[in-house]
């Protein structure tokens, strides 16, 4: 979707500011929400890209006005009241319940599965691959020139609009990967290779005025690209 | 302490929603104090840049390592012992006197946890994003690194599920360094391309 997270080559923003001696988590709420993604995603509640799309779509004025983690409550709030896992009404209730006297739930002595912190230590050290194995070869080799598509989708995807419609050179052939446009909506995993293109900044930006040389890599699955039509000449 | 009338600390709207969703995902026994603790204490102790200050400074060290990690950064990076969530494939790309490489999400902000931990709040906040892929040299100045006209920038933009990690110049003048003292110079800005290594002198 042309949402607002695809912000790449937007102007506007003002200067980086970057924090001195940062800690790792600002409050003790930033890390109850940290440590849902892995707990939650583990257990297969919903799948990394599904995620990303819930943040996608919280809305463009609060995503640009919240934090990062807010990003993610707001994710699972989504997802976790869309599936019925968790009743919308009962939690707006407690939220406000707890607003007016914050020790009127008291925190929780629960016994939960004792199974779930060592499957969480066990994701974090192997991850999770979104890597498949195609029988098919891939469609683009290394040095083949190729365009991104043209396209508007309302739902998720991982190509960018700033580089949407330009002409790249493959860079690198990554292996084949889950597909988020349709994993995002639960319509199959459709593993497609994924290939670093490389975009010259002129051929992005048109006249560019950073002042040197520059170009941008992006890793794009195989549904995103064309192959060229122009006389092919790798760059 | 007075209990009458007592008014606990007031929490913020955030933290309220926190809360809600907590105490209903206990009672539910989908989440656990016990995974909490653990992902949060592996974030904040154990997994951080010096993960990747270690691979930095083997590869720096020994030109055999060197070669395997820009030929499979997965692999070579799992022979010092780290991998893992968010770093499950990985390319390591190197900066040299006529190329510097800088690293960023546009998209959202995918990072390579296992050898820099989680990333700062700049690297996912707005300006970074939107400003690294249109005026790469611009933002890499106000981070203090200037990089020449003719230097060619390669801004990668971690738009799939491959993580991207940066393998700085060695500094001059480190040449007499062990390579655990080594791994002390190389610090995570390096590491994403917003800045060089330092050598010691410099880097007070």
């Amino acid at each position: 979707m042309n949402g607002i997270h695809d912000l790449g080559g937007m102007h506007g923003f003002g200067p980086v500011t970057v924090e001195a001696d940062e800690p790792v988590f600002h409050a003790d709420w930033e890390k109850t929400v940290f440590a849902g993604f892995a707990q939650l995603a583990g257990q297969g509640l919903f799948n990394l890209d599904e995620f990303r799309h819930a943040i996608e779509r919280m809305g463009n004025a609060r995503y640009l006005t919240s934090s990062y983690y807010e990003h993610w409550l707001s994710a699972y709030e989504t997802l976790l009241v869309e599936k019925g896992i968790v009743d919308g009404e009962e939690l707006r209730r407690r939220a406000s319940q707890l607003s007016e006297d914050p020790e009127s739930i008291p925190r929780p002595q629960p016994q939960g599965d004792e199974r779930l912190a060592p499957r969480v230590r066990t994701l974090i050290q192997r991850g999770a691959s979104t890597a498949r194995r195609v029988e098919a070869p891939p469609r683009f080799r290394v040095g083949d020139r190729v365009v991104t598509r043209v396209t508007n989708p309302r739902g998720h995807t991982r190509l960018p609009r700033y580089i949407r419609g330009k002409r790249g050179t493959v860079e690198m052939v990554h292996g084949a990967f889950v597909l988020p446009d349709t994993n995002s909506r639960l319509e199959g995993e459709n593993p497609q290779y994924v290939y670093s293109v490389r975009f010259e900044a002129d051929e992005v930006w048109g006249e560019h005025a950073d002042g040197g040389r520059s170009a941008i890599y992006v890793d794009l699955w195989e549904s995103y690209l064309e192959p060229a039509a122009e006389a092919g000449r790798a760059r | 302490m007075e209990r009458h009338g007592h008014h606990p600390e007031p929490i913020s709207e955030v933290e309220a929603r926190v809360r809600a969703l907590e105490s209903l995902l206990y009672e539910k026994g989908l989440i656990t104090p016990e995974a909490v603790d653990t992902l949060v204490s592996a974030y904040e102790s154990d997994i951080g840049p010096l993960n990747g200050a270690r691979v930095v400074a083997r590869a720096w060290v020994d030109p055999d390592y060197k070669r395997r990690l820009l030929e499979d950064g997965t692999r070579a990076i799992a022979e010092l012992g780290f991998g893992g969530m968010q770093g499950e494939h990985m390319v390591v790309v190197e900066n040299t006197p006529t190329v510097h490489n800088v690293v960023v999400c546009t998209l959202c902000s995918c990072y390579p946890w296992p050898v820099l931990g989680l990333p700062p709040v700049w690297y996912k906040s707005a300006p970074y994003r939107s400003r690294m892929v249109i005026e790469p040299r611009a933002v890499l100045r106000e981070f203090g690194t200037e990089i020449p006209e003719e230097v060619e920038i390669r801004v990668w933009d971690s738009s799939a599920e491959v993580r991207y990690l940066v393998l700085p110049e060695r500094p001059e003048g480190t040449e007499g360094l062990s390579e655990e003292e080594l791994a002390q110079l190389v610090t995570r800005d390096a590491m994403i391309g917003v800045a060089k290594v330092k050598a010691p002198a410099a880097a007070r």
